[in-house]
């Protein structure tokens, strides 16, 4: 096997990096079902907007949410296409293992002892 | 069909695979202890694996290829970190050069196997984690997948029958 590309550090540890913080979580969360403005989101979280702005910055960082200006409020929606990607990646791991753990079986079939 | 349940956690980049085996925990761990049972199992028959060196224990190496069937070879290798035998092992699984060395850096994976006494056999855990997601993808272009579409559509048509 052949490593072709540098690993680190990449999209995928700021994405994991950005999910770390529970308040985070709860923007993504808040923000995938509509747009909401950082003062908005800031109402909900006993925080200065100025530090709910800091976690929205870090998300927007690992691509789990994007901006939009609209008029003079900054929109913010979720972007789950990279929790997605590692769950679809995880699906096929999945399939990897099941088939693994089946021919095990197979193995102490054919040799009991 | 062996029994599995298998947890996933995205977040996290881990998966831990829950299999029954029908065999007591001595002879299942033959599975990982014994280097012709471990290439029976490692790779799908697209992907067959032949593992080279295998010294299970701690600091020691295994060292494996899986052959394409183009005939192209794809090394591997587990760093021992801890074994107990016949009841846990903790490998890390790293991409290998030629000559089964490591390439440094980044393992692939971290594996940690338990194998605990049940009512029909065995019950054996694998925990597994990736560190990125670029490793994940790794392991499923490794050629793997194209292996795994069969078996699947086996366990699919195995499903279906009831």
């Amino acid at each position: 096997m052949v490593v072709d590309h540098e690993l680190a550090p990449t999209e995928a540890d700021r994405v994991f990096h950005a999910l770390a913080d529970a308040t985070r979580r709860d923007i993504v969360t808040r923000t995938m079902g509509e747009a909401l403005s950082v003062s908005a989101l800031a109402a909900g979280y006993p925080m200065s907007f100025a530090a709910v702005q800091k976690h929205v910055a870090v998300l927007e960082s690992a691509g789990l949410v994007t901006k939009e200006r609209r008029g003079r409020e900054q929109l913010v929606r979720g972007n789950v296409r990279t929790i997605h990607r590692a769950t679809f990646l995880l699906d096929q791991l999945e399939a990897l293992w099941r088939d693994r753990a089946d021919r095990m079986t197979q193995v102490l079939a054919e040799d009991p002892t | 069909m062996p029994p599995i349940t298998i947890q996933k956690d995205p977040a996290n980049r881990a998966m831990t695979v829950t299999v029954e085996l029908a065999a007591p925990v001595e002879r299942a761990w033959q599975l990982w202890a014994d280097p012709r049972q471990l290439e029976r199992w490692w790779g799908p028959p697209t992907y067959p694996a032949t593992v080279v060196d295998h010294d299970l224990r701690a600091d020691g190496r295994v060292t494996y290829f899986m052959t394409s069937p183009e005939g192209e070879k794809y090394h591997g290798a587990w760093r021992v970190l801890s074994v107990e035998a016949p009841r846990r092992l903790e490998v890390e699984d790293v991409f290998a050069d030629d000559a089964g060395n490591p390439v440094p850096d980044l393992p692939v994976s971290t594996m940690v196997v338990e194998l605990r006494e049940a009512d029909a056999g065995t019950t054996m855990h694998m925990h597994s984690t990736w560190p990125t997601l670029e490793a994940m993808e790794q392991v499923l272009a490794m050629g793997v997948e194209e292996g795994l579409t069969g078996a699947l559509s086996q366990i699919d048509a195995i499903l279906a029958a009831g």
